[in-house]
């Protein structure tokens, strides 16, 4: 009786999140809009928008035909030394979770053996 | 690793196509400039090179191939890369990761575009290592269970 | 009307497919399709930002001709795509962790359903 009470509660949450989202979509200017903010020249408080800017110098700035790579690298190269560190952390955070608790299990594992000798 | 009986033509063709999975994503890293590609999509498609041949075959082969305690030592190594670009960087006067800086070139717009390729290279390096060593340690206790 | 429709569309399956990554998230008690859900929640993340990233008759941000004067409207908008470029990997890098720990908690409770970790918890502090 709890469980499906809990369950009757739960879909109706998950509904009622959808039906906030689609209301917030309303809000959102069309795909592909030229006219939207991240469209524009000019952001909301009149300083040149980021994007439009990136376009229209990254080849001048870094001599790379590619837009995504000179943000990637060069304009934003701080985020993406985060990033890296990021998944140098997740690597080594699975090398010290498995890797230690093989150890563990092999010496629990040689003290069974001993205990039943 | 379960040693999977071992089909050949699996391995056979597993075998074949890994090399040119390999060339293509140094391709990727290396032609990011003019085409869509870069260290990331290129540094996941060397890992994925690696993990079918140790799919494939037993995993004594793909331990041949690229053994598993270089995993962590390379990511780091690929981390370092990236780092030391910015250090070099400060290191001839300038900003933490401003590669207009590194005396590579003449023009700043050619400095900019190898400081880009350095740092590719290093994020390559790093992805690649990261995904081959969390693939190993995601299986590393099955033969001893 | 139908305008409307033609430029949110997208958007609204994306917001769909966010919900089935919640629904996977909050119903299932399976703790691997709790990471699956997580995961898809995810991906709706990421194709809501590249669907956002669109213009009309644009083609992708990899210059074409740098000698005659770059039209902005002629390339479409390149930052949502190096953020989720690195959204992607380090997606791939969370989910390895969040198997590394399910790993390690099915090794120490032998299962993986969310109801009976919770009770098999609770056993083990009352010993």
């Amino acid at each position: 009786m709890k469980d499906q009470r809990l369950k009757i509660v739960n879909y109706s949450l998950l509904l009622i999140f959808l039906a906030l989202l689609i209301y917030a979509s309303l809000g959102l200017s069309p795909r592909g809009d030229l006219n939207s903010w991240v469209n524009r020249e000019e952001s909301a408080a009149h300083s040149p928008n980021a994007a439009t800017y990136y376009i229209r110098h990254a080849y001048h700035d870094t001599h790379s035909p590619n837009m995504v790579t000179a943000i990637l690298a060069d304009y934003r190269g701080y985020d993406t030394l985060g990033e890296e560190t990021v998944i140098l952390t997740a690597g080594i955070i699975c090398f010290l979770l498995l890797r230690r608790e093989r150890r563990k299990t092999k010496n629990s594992k040689n003290k069974e053996i001993k205990a039943e000798k | 690793m379960k040693e999977a009986e071992n089909n050949p033509i699996v391995s056979l063709i597993a075998s074949i196509v890994s090399p040119f999975i390999m060339l293509f994503g140094l391709y990727v890293i290396f032609h990011g400039h003019y085409s869509p590609g870069g260290g990331f999509q290129g540094g996941t498609l060397l890992a994925a090179s690696i993990i079918l041949i140790r799919l494939a075959h037993s995993s004594h082969t793909g331990q041949l191939q690229f053994p598993a305690k270089l995993g962590t030592p390379l990511g780091s190594l690929g981390v370092l890369i990236y780092y030391g670009t910015g250090l070099a960087a400060l290191w001839w006067g300038g900003q933490f990761l401003n590669y207009a800086f590194l005396p590579l070139a003449e023009e700043i717009s050619l400095r900019r575009s190898w400081g880009i390729l350095l740092v590719e290279i290093g994020v390559g390096l790093a992805v690649m290592a990261i995904l081959v060593s969390i693939f190993d340690d995601l299986l590393e206790e099955e033969d001893h269970d | 009307m139908i305008e409307f429709f033609l430029g949110h569309y997208a958007y609204w399956f994306v917001l769909i497919l966010l919900v089935i990554g919640l629904y996977g998230m909050i119903i299932k008690h399976n703790l691997v399709k709790k990471v699956i859900g997580l995961s898809i929640f995810q991906v709706a993340i990421i194709l809501f930002f590249i669907a956002s990233s669109t213009k009309w008759e644009a083609t992708v941000p990899v210059l074409a001709n740098h000698h005659e004067k770059i039209q902005a409207a002629a390339y479409i908008n390149p930052l949502p795509h190096t953020l989720m470029l690195t959204a992607i990997v380090v997606g791939v890098a969370t989910s390895g962790v969040s198997f590394a720990l399910l790993i390690l908690t099915y090794r120490r409770y032998k299962t993986l359903n969310e109801t009976e970790l919770l009770k098999r918890m609770s056993e083990e502090d009352a010993e």
